[in-house]
């Protein structure tokens, strides 16, 4: 399972489509060690105390946030935070003056959330510093595929041929357009499931099954992600009601009764507990929420450790 | 590779092991309250020998065996031209007032032993920390350390290469020694 290529292709983490599948191992791999190392008694190692990183959330957040801030300082790198609430961004700075102040201030990396997608992309071409995409529109999170991928292979081993289903607001969901990419270059095979309106026309060009019935779709599968009803994005009327969501795409303990099989459920948070799962659901043995978000820090340890190696600060040695 | 020069031969090797394990044993007693920790990656295969012929000693002795990887408490992680790769740390006990025998294969520049001290710290704070090594380069250090059981003293050039093989990963137990850095 060792990468053995052991340096990332790329300096910037913007989307997992522009990851090879041997950068995912190599995380993988890496998120191994950092898991061990949270959950020591002393849960920080040095090897970031000369690096600075910048979160910048445009969006707001809260598992994401603490997330990346937990592993900066497990890793003893130097944060700042900017949240564009109460910043000079509603003064009607651009977004690239904003970063270019910042990264006066001698910032090595910078883990951004924008709303508008590609925002990292543009940002990429003009700065120097190491990008981390924490969510961009609706486009992709690529750090919550990875530790989805993470918590998977941790449940199941290899990814090759298992079956996974994303199930929900596929097409406003960041977390589905990475997953599919990240399950795929892992060897999976993926299914969505949700409200035709909801699952955007071209998703099967992707290579992804397409299925509009929740109980077929969890006997199909092994693991089952289900994502949160979008209520911000629900600028027009997608669905009838959330009662009616429930009824019909809700993931229940009833509904997974009646499978003759177990599988592993997952959730990328925040949870509308009774919508798109059920709290029996949500809390019982086949769930691993709560596992996702602490593999979360290590991922995201292994991610900013690994592009911190690829850095290689030239100005250290110089 | 180019072929090393042999410097210790097999039955020269278990001797010296066999005494490295008597004066832990001298010192240690029956091992109470005391753990053995090998520093990855060599180290660990080291320490996993010499945990045997304590063993093969002593009847019960009471020490945890640990694994530490430094990995991420190098301080030439920025500056090092080759991406370095962790690898497995289970140390599954809390080192705090416990005595550490610290082990690793070749004690050279000292800052592996550093960095290893600094890890342990992440276990706890132990009560007291011994260094034990297989061969000591003594005139490379760039740090004030030093071993508390040495296997071999050994004079070499600053490249040449130290390499410690072992019975249970290699097939048989020698030190060889490298004219340059492979």
């Amino acid at each position: 399972m060792t990468n053995t290529s052991q340096e990332l292709s790329t300096k910037h983490i913007l989307g997992i489509k522009y990851l090879q599948k041997s950068d995912i191992d190599l995380i993988l791999d890496n998120a191994v060690h950092f898991k061990e190392v949270i959950n020591r008694p002393i849960k920080k190692v040095p090897s970031l105390r000369d690096v600075t990183i910048a979160n910048l959330f445009f969006e707001n957040s809260t598992r994401t946030k603490i997330s990346f801030e937990l592993a900066e300082k497990r890793l003893s790198a130097d944060v700042v935070n900017f949240s564009a609430s109460g910043s000079s961004v509603k003064k009607g700075e651009t977004l690239l003056d904003t970063v270019n102040n910042i990264l006066s201030m001698k910032v090595d990396m910078v883990v951004m959330r924008h709303p508008a997608p590609g925002a990292h992309h543009f940002l990429a071409q003009n700065i120097d510093a190491s990008i981390v995409n924490a969510g961009d529109g609706t486009h992709e999170h690529p750090t919550q595929a990875l530790l989805d991928a993470f918590s998977m292979r941790e449940k199941l081993g290899s990814l090759s041929g298992k079956k996974v289903l994303i199930v929900g607001d596929i097409k406003h969901s960041r977390v589905a357009l990475s997953n599919i990419f990240c399950l795929q270059k892992l060897g999976a095979k993926v299914r969505v499931c949700g409200p035709p309106t909801l699952i955007p026309k071209h998703i099967p060009s992707l290579g992804v099954e397409v299925s509009y019935d929740i109980e077929d779709s969890l006997r199909w599968c092994d693991v089952a992600n289900i994502l949160r009803i979008q209520l911000e994005r629900q600028d027009i009327k997608y669905i009838p009601s959330l009662r009616e969501y429930a009824q019909y795409f809700g993931v229940n303990k009833k509904l997974l009764d009646r499978l003759d099989k177990e599988i592993v459920v997952m959730h990328p948070g925040p949870i509308n507990r009774g919508v798109e799962i059920s709290s029996d659901v949500a809390d019982s043995e086949h769930s691993i929420i709560l596992q996702q978000v602490e593999n979360g820090v290590a991922v995201r340890m292994a991610i900013l450790y690994l592009l911190a190696n690829k850095r290689n600060s030239s100005k250290l040695v110089s | 590779m180019a072929r090393g020069r042999l410097i210790i031969k097999e039955e020269r090797f278990k001797i010296t092991l066999e005494r490295l394990s008597q004066q832990l044993i001298e010192n240690y007693g029956n091992f109470e309250n005391t753990c053995i920790i090998g520093i990855q990656e060599r180290g660990v295969f080291l320490a996993e020998r010499l945990s045997q012929t304590i063993k093969s000693n002593l009847k019960k002795p009471k020490f945890d065996f640990g694994k530490l990887d430094i990995t991420f408490y190098r301080d030439d992680f920025r500056t090092s031209q080759v991406p370095l790769q962790a690898s497995k740390t289970e140390v599954d006990f809390l080192v705090e007032n416990k005595k550490v025998i610290l082990v690793d294969d070749v004690l050279y520049t000292g800052r592996t032993v550093q960095a290893a001290m600094s890890a342990l710290l992440a276990f706890g704070r132990p009560k007291t920390v011994e260094l034990l090594v297989m061969v000591d380069r003594r005139f490379n250090r760039h740090l004030p350390i030093k071993a508390d059981y040495t296997g071999i003293r050994i004079d070499a050039v600053d490249d040449a290469y130290v390499r410690v093989e072992l019975e249970n990963i290699e097939e048989t137990d020698r030190i060889l020694i490298f004219s340059a850095k492979r």
